[in-house]
């Protein structure tokens, strides 16, 4: 099918960009590649479409000692190129096909908020978050931390008139692994269920472990799994446990593709591996 | 009918400059189809899913389907039509499709044709795994793909023996 008519605005600037979203409400267009599916089958029909390509300086992805700085149009397969993060290089390569990554963004998938998807799980894990601006007699922002970012479904914490600008993922420690393992029916779907991992090793022992899962629950699943592993050598830890505490904390639904036992298994069997993985990796850096 | 209005936009496609004037929901694909009579780039599920739309944007491989040709003002388009080199030969790619007979019914081919165009560029020489990944967002319902990725294979062989 093709997509509804629409009123088309192409700002140039972040101001301009702001003043037409508190203005008109509309809907924002970066990639497009989850909107303009939705606009093909008629599943939304905004009247106004915010074109974000345009607008000066949101193509930047900027590298600190602190973390990664993601504008709002940087590609997929930019950020991808740019290996600027570990953990978010991994979870890029998982999303969709690398053609959809040459148009997708990375604070596109975010602002979407598809509770299957990659990138929410690897905000979500490190504690990143969402820088959003509104146009206030000049451009004002906030920064919403990701555990408040991702409030339900489909449903990121950007209120009307808002615009997502850029996202921040914090740098992995010194001694720090990650792992982002899923299981999809075809390559390139989305994944019936995934975990991403990252463990941190001091000492030759596990100090810190968190996993976050994706397609388990409303939205990313983050659990602290460090109750059942720190304090000990990776090769030694209580990985089994610590999958058990993940398990318990997913909300698996049935839908069309998969039971929600059959994820609920999955979840703990990723997570394990996930987890030993990173902490494998980890182990690894310290030793390096 | 809501706002229609039309945006002029220029493209330069397979080396020429167009300028049109289309509405914002035009898609690409439809632009390049019915606006410019380019219909070899084909239109299968017009979600995204089954690559036969994809061109060439900039060089990079996109979906045609997915993109409004308004957002593509001032870019370099490459359509299946611009592939050859204008000599009255073949690609290295299509020729490499036609060799180890890389399609049967065609309607996906010139999805195929593009990405790998692409993927080649890139990658002169991808291992197996790099050519599964490549081809991997586009559909083929004929062949069960060991001719195409046979192809590929075939194709970074005539580009090597060529360049």
């Amino acid at each position: 099918m093709k997509p509804p008519p629409f009123a088309y605005h192409a700002p140039r600037d972040l101001g301009e960009a702001l003043r037409t979203l508190a203005e008109v409400r509309g809907k924002v267009l970066a990639g497009g590649q989850s909107l303009i599916p939705m606009l093909n089958m008629r599943l939304a029909e905004p009247s106004d479409l915010v074109d974000i390509n345009r607008v000066a300086g949101l193509d930047r992805l900027e590298r600190t000692a602190d973390g990664v700085v993601v504008g709002a149009t940087v590609r997929h397969a930019d950020a991808e190129r740019a290996r600027a993060h570990p953990l978010l290089t991994r979870a890029l390569k998982l999303v969709a096909h690398p053609v959809i990554r040459n148009r997708g963004t990375v604070v596109g998938s975010l602002a979407h908020a598809d509770p299957a998807a990659e990138l929410p799980a690897v905000l979500a894990v490190l504690g990143g978050h969402v820088r959003v601006a509104r146009w206030d007699g000049g451009v004002a922002v906030r920064d919403v931390p990701a555990a408040g970012f991702f409030a339900g479904p489909m449903e990121p914490a950007i209120e009307p008139g808002e615009l997502a600008v850029s996202a921040f993922f914090p740098a992995l420690r010194p001694g720090t692994g990650s792992a982002f393992l899923e299981i999809a029916r075809r390559h390139g779907d989305y994944a019936l269920a995934g975990v991403c991992a990252v463990v941190t090793v001091d000492d030759g022992r596990v100090a810190t472990a968190r996993a976050a899962c994706i397609g388990v629950g409303p939205v990313p699943v983050v659990v602290d799994v460090g109750p059942a592993c720190t304090g000990r050598p990776p090769g030694e830890a209580d990985w089994a446990g610590a999958a058990a505490l993940v398990r318990e904390a997913a909300e698996p639904e049935d839908d069309i593709h998969a039971t929600a036992a059959y994820r609920g298994h999955l979840v703990g069997v990723l997570a394990e591996r996930a987890l030993r993985d990173a902490a494998r990796e980890g182990a690894a850096a310290r030793a390096g | 009918m809501r706002d229609e209005t039309r945006f002029e936009i220029t493209v330069t496609v397979n080396g020429a400059a167009r300028r049109l004037r289309v509405p914002a929901r035009r898609l690409l694909s439809d632009c390049l189809r019915h606006d410019l009579g380019l219909t070899g780039t084909h239109v299968g599920c017009e979600h995204g899913v089954c690559g036969c739309c994809t061109v060439l944007l900039d060089g990079r491989p996109v979906r045609s389907c997915l993109t409004f040709a308004v957002t593509v003002d001032g870019s370099k388009i490459t359509t299946v039509e611009g592939l050859a080199p204008g000599d009255g030969r073949l690609s290295p790619v299509q020729r490499a499709f036609a060799e180890c007979h890389g399609l049967q019914c065609g309607f996906c081919t010139p999805g195929f044709l593009c990405t790998v165009t692409a993927l080649l560029a890139d990658n002169p020489a991808p291992t197996e795994d790099e050519v599964l990944e490549g081809i991997s967002g586009n559909l083929c319902r004929c062949t069960g793909y060991q001719n195409i990725v046979k192809a590929v294979h075939r194709a970074a062989e005539l580009r090597a023996e060529e360049s």
